[in-house]
């Protein structure tokens, strides 16, 4: 095995490209090292991306946040800005470990992991981010719902690299939230997540909205139907009763010793209902 | 295989080393600098016996390569004891008898240094959430989260002492 360190984005998409064998990057490792660890995986190259300022930094604009590939989720729970716009985002991300991971894992690896059970990516799906991809062909931007393809694969094509997260500006009178069900306090995968982003009209009535769904299918969900429960309401209880159902109709999941077919379809709409209020309450409604 | 230098600072030493590409961070610490208070449990960032901080932050040193600690600043469980003085968290788990077999305790011990550095009067629960990614088999943890607490309370007596003689 090589590890090459490199300083910009282009030496290190150049370095995965002209890789003989298997090359992987290297951010936090909390994933990549287990995998090496274990033997599931045995790169020729490992490109570490933590030397590339770009990856190293969560900066605001004024069309919102991005986020470096190589930023540890810690850091996005210390960052009070972010966690203000995006504070479904930062807990989702939060959730992931113990400290000692928190300090080493980001959302990129998270979402290239491609775990159907990442905590972080139905987080990041609700909240319409974005990532900025960096290849041998240049760099293109795509929708963070378009990156994984099933349980352990991406759509990044070879040589790619994420670079960094983006997400957008809340408009006023947005809120977001996460929630996920684990048997105990901390420390676990999801048996189910649920993610929910929206924004209010001047009247309390949500006017858009964007609800999804970790660990119930082979990729996150995101769940139009839901979406279009809860527009036009005040999260009466119609409309929640409405939410539910559609998040259950859109569950797809496996039995297995974290919980049942039925149980994550039950799962699944309470949690997307809580996650509803929650991120209702953080947008103004009461 | 060609190695790779690195040239780092452990507890406040300047210290070079040649290792291999795959090589961790614990691997190198054990095996190559002869620092054995980082213990090697799972090897897969579960138990938190290997913790370390880098840059200041705790990780498990598992799932840190050798390689990444170039020009970073590492501190290990040797460096928490000044010279001979325990820190007040060292001689706190040997008053409450906050070990047993002691393969968990360096990953503990460094794991609530770092708490109590940023934040030096926790919550059982603060504790309890914090120490999460280290795991004991033998206390069932209170004696050690009580440990804690009580070293918690000794750095802030220690830092009240060092404010009132710098006046």
């Amino acid at each position: 095995m090589r590890y090459a360190a490199p300083t910009t984005t282009r030496e290190a998409a150049a370095l995965i490209a002209k890789a003989k064998g298997r090359a992987f990057v290297l951010a936090g490792g909390t994933d990549l090292l287990v995998r090496m660890k274990i033997g599931t995986i045995e790169p020729e190259l490992v490109v570490d991306i933590k030397r590339i300022p770009a990856t190293q930094s969560i900066t605001k604009s004024a069309t919102g946040f991005r986020i470096g590939a190589g930023v540890p989720t810690a850091a996005m729970g210390e960052n009070n800005a972010l966690k203000k716009a995006w504070p479904g985002v930062v807990e989702a991300a939060n959730l992931i470990g113990s400290d000692q991971i928190q300090n080493r894992c980001t959302i990129v690896g998270n979402l290239c992991n491609a775990s159907p059970a990442a905590d972080s990516v139905p987080a990041l799906i609700a909240a319409g981010a974005k990532a900025a991809i960096v290849g041998p062909r240049g760099r293109r931007t795509v929708a963070v719902d378009k990156i994984v393809t099933g349980p352990g694969t991406t759509s990044l094509k070879k040589g790619e690299f994420i670079e960094a997260i983006t997400l957008p500006r809340p408009p006023p009178r947005s809120g977001d939230a996460y929630l996920r069900f684990i048997p105990r306090t901390e420390m676990d995968i999801a048996v189910v997540g649920a993610g929910v982003s929206l924004t209010l009209g001047p009247n309390g009535v949500v006017k858009k909205a964007r609800v999804t769904l970790g660990a119930v299918a082979p990729t996150v969900v995101l769940v139009p139907a839901a979406a279009r429960a809860i527009t036009g309401t005040r999260l009466e209880d119609v409309a929640l009763a409405k939410l539910a159902a559609a998040c259950e109709a859109a569950c797809n999941p496996i039995d297995d010793m974290r919980g049942t077919i039925e149980y994550r379809t039950e799962v699944a709409g309470v949690l997307a209902r809580r996650a509803a209020k929650i991120a209702y309450q953080r947008a103004g409604g009461n | 295989m060609s190695g790779i230098h690195v040239s780092t600072t452990i507890n406040g030493d300047p210290v070079e080393f040649v290792c291999q590409p795959g090589e961790t961070l614990l691997d190198v610490l054990r095996d190559r600098l002869r620092l054995t208070g980082s213990k090697d449990g799972c090897g897969t960032g579960d138990c938190g016996a290997c913790s370390v901080t880098v840059d200041g932050r705790l990780v498990c040193s598992c799932l840190v390569l050798g390689a990444e600690a170039e020009g970073r600043e590492v501190t290990t469980i040797e460096g928490l004891a000044d010279g001979e003085n325990l820190h007040p968290l060292q001689s706190k788990f040997i008053e409450h008898a906050a070990l047993q077999c002691g393969i968990c305790t360096p990953g503990f011990l460094v794991a609530a240094k770092a708490l109590l550095d940023r934040n030096s009067n926790p919550t059982e629960e603060e504790i309890r959430f914090a120490l999460a990614g280290n795991l004991c088999r033998c206390t069932g943890y209170d004696k050690i989260v009580r440990a804690v607490s009580a070293a918690a309370t000794e750095v802030r007596k220690q830092e009240g002492r060092k404010q009132r003689r710098s006046f």
